[in-house]
């Protein structure tokens, strides 16, 4: 279930004989691996290298790559946009991420339990987590978030007059786009109610006996029981949100807006490269972020021997 | 797929001292029944009430779109789905039919290529394998915008941009490495002695992977293409790179330069095409439901 357990469990060798010479099988390896292997180079690592060349270059895609050394690499520090567009990112993931898992759980929370109709309730708060990232959604949520909005025809019910354009506001127009994506919390949620089915009984009514409050066992058994999955959704859900693009896209019309409030890295590093036909200043935009989610995930896979638990644990 | 099935009744269950304290008066039970229903009913109509609006949105009149929170109308029309279709200078009978094609050429690309790649990882033993299961994670990880800039400039070279090749093609040369994982997962699981007496029956590797290993493969199969299909369906970002001239363009191109040009007068047909860009993803999560929620459950998988 998660990364770390993904390696090949030790494996009892066969009683038949195997065909072909030794332990390995390397020929037919090879004849199920090439369209994997062809597409690792031409697809993942050719790209990767050439980006990794580009991003030391100046080119608009007309004339000739011209090497320029780090002179991307020093724009981007005093390039402001470049600035704004890591501080709404960052914003993003620092607020979206934990917001993300605590309503995860505590929906899932709330669906563990013997509950009818819990077939339908699990695909009802899943399904939007499938439309999240549709630019139909994202348009929709144009609508509830502008001026004449849903969100702002019922702020209106309760006496909330003229709040004005959630979209349309600086202030306000990141907040938005959390909630698009917080909407398709689903996936996340679903792994989470996985989790929590195969937590043991006996133990929390063991510590019910002992009289440790709901709260307490939640705390005490049940997370720290869940620890693997939560590592697992705050590394996928870190990873997808500093990759996040369509929403905000849509929402802000491409621009990032109003006043680059939206200004995703992403957004910025698509407008750089493909409107502005900056291609090496966004191949090297791309190999910080790669390089900054890379040390993350490092960060993240080290710190948790601390604080995640295998049950395999003594 | 644990998930439906954990903690089995026991049948007769020895009396626990602490069972008096653990059974609470059954009135206080119900009552916390209906509470917790009830919570989740709000959340699920907070959640749903927009697209359930923008649903009966899409059967209003022009001037009655946003008449306010009402998913209900006095009257209702098809006229919005009428227009819908070819709205200004678009046309979405074209993009929905461009959306199936690259829809059904990502889905073959990868069911083909990622279990013929978790076929060796499962069940072959190589040189360097564990190095080489790492590069699937690895790649699992890898932000898509590092090699966007590079691949562009690769297929632009390769004439491929404007077509749909640069969307389909690589998915049969394996790059989605989520679904790589996924079935690797899931042929782990299976046993290994149906290969042998398949092996013994005279199966070469093909002769299992093809009448062993798929057949019994299909819960990780129909999750990989369920998954293949909403986002491919959902992408906005390749085929905006790639598919500039509007013969091409995908619904989401389609809603999102419809989006762009729409005043209040259009609102209605562009909630109609949404509704109808959406209505795919619906059928195919209710055709599959428990096979997608019990596949995400069980491989982790977003």
């Amino acid at each position: 279930m998660t990364l770390a357990t993904a390696t090949e469990p030790p494996v009892a060798l066969p009683t038949a004989p195997r065909r072909g010479r030794g332990r390995t099988q390397l020929l037919p390896a090879l004849a199920f691996l090439t369209p994997w292997l062809v597409g690792m180079v031409l697809f993942t690592f050719g790209p990767m290298l050439y980006s990794l060349y580009l991003s030391f270059t100046r080119y608009d895609l007309l004339s000739n790559p011209e090497w320029v050394g780090l002179q991307n690499y020093a724009l981007m520090g005093s390039d402001p946009r470049f600035w704004k567009s890591v501080g709404v990112t960052l914003t993003y993931v620092v607020v979206f991420v934990p917001l993300l898992q605590v309503v995860s759980m505590l929906v899932a929370l709330l669906l563990n339990s013997r509950l009818r109709f819990l077939t339908g309730y699990r695909a009802l708060f899943y399904l939007p987590s499938l439309m999240g990232a549709s630019v139909a959604v994202a348009a929709l949520w144009r609508q509830v978030f502008g001026a004449d909005g849903l969100v702002n025809a019922v702020l209106g019910l309760v006496g909330i007059e003229n709040v004005g354009s959630w979209v349309g506001d600086p202030a306000r127009a990141l907040g938005t786009i959390i909630t698009l994506n917080l909407w398709a919390f689903g996936s996340t949620m679903i792994i989470f109610l996985a989790g929590l089915r195969q937590v043991p009984r006996e133990l929390l009514e063991a510590a019910e006996v002992d009289g440790a409050s709901k709260i307490r066992r939640f705390f005490s058994i049940t997370l720290p029981m869940m620890t693997p999955l939560v590592f697992f959704n705050v590394l996928m859900g870190t990873i997808n949100a500093f990759q996040s693009f369509t929403g905000a896209y849509v929402v802000s019309g491409g621009s990032g807006g109003p006043v680059d409030s939206t200004l995703f890295y992403t957004l910025y590093l698509y407008e750089r490269g493909f409107t502005q036909l900056q291609m090496g200043y966004a191949s090297a935009m791309a190999w910080v972020l790669l390089i900054v989610l890379a040390v993350v995930t490092g960060i993240f896979f080290r710190s948790s021997r601390y604080w995640v638990h295998y049950g395999d644990e003594s | 797929m644990t998930t439906t099935l954990s903690a089995p009744p026991q049948p007769t269950r020895v009396p626990r001292p602490w069972d008096a304290r653990t059974q609470r008066p059954a009135g206080n039970r119900v009552v916390k029944g209906v509470i917790k229903h009830a919570v989740l009913l709000c959340v699920l109509l907070i959640m749903l009430y927009p697209l359930l609006w923008m649903v009966g949105a899409s059967f209003r009149p022009g001037n009655q779109t946003f008449a306010g929170l009402s998913l209900f109308s006095d009257t209702y029309t098809l006229q919005n789905y009428a227009d819908g279709w070819s709205v200004g200078n678009l046309n979405f009978s074209r993009y929905f039919v461009n959306s199936a094609i690259i829809t059904i050429g990502q889905i073959v690309g990868n069911l083909v290529a990622c279990s013929l790649t978790a076929y060796a990882f499962a069940r072959l033993e190589f040189p360097f394998k564990r190095v080489l299961f790492g590069m699937v994670i690895a790649t699992m990880l890898l932000p898509q915008h590092v090699t966007l800039i590079p691949k562009y400039i690769i297929f632009n070279q390769m004439g491929w941009v404007d077509t749909y090749l640069p969307l389909t093609v690589p998915h049969f040369f394996a790059v989605d490495a989520f679904f790589i994982f996924l079935m690797v997962q899931f042929i782990r699981t299976l046993p290994k002695s149906l290969d042998e007496s398949a092996r013994i029956d005279g199966c070469g590797h093909w002769g299992i992977f093809w009448r062993i290993i798929m057949p019994m493969s299909l819960p990780a199969i129909g999750t990989t293409a369920m998954f293949t299909f909403v986002w491919a369906w959902n992408d906005l970002l390749g085929p905006l790179l790639y598919l500039p001239s509007s013969d091409l363009w995908t619904v989401s191109l389609g809603l999102n330069s419809f989006l762009d040009q729409t005043g209040q007068s259009t609102y209605g047909t562009l909630f109609a095409m949404a509704t109808l860009s959406l209505a795919p993803i619906v059928g195919f999560f209710i055709a599959s439901q428990r096979l997608l929620v019990e596949g995400i459950a069980t491989t982790g998988l977003k």
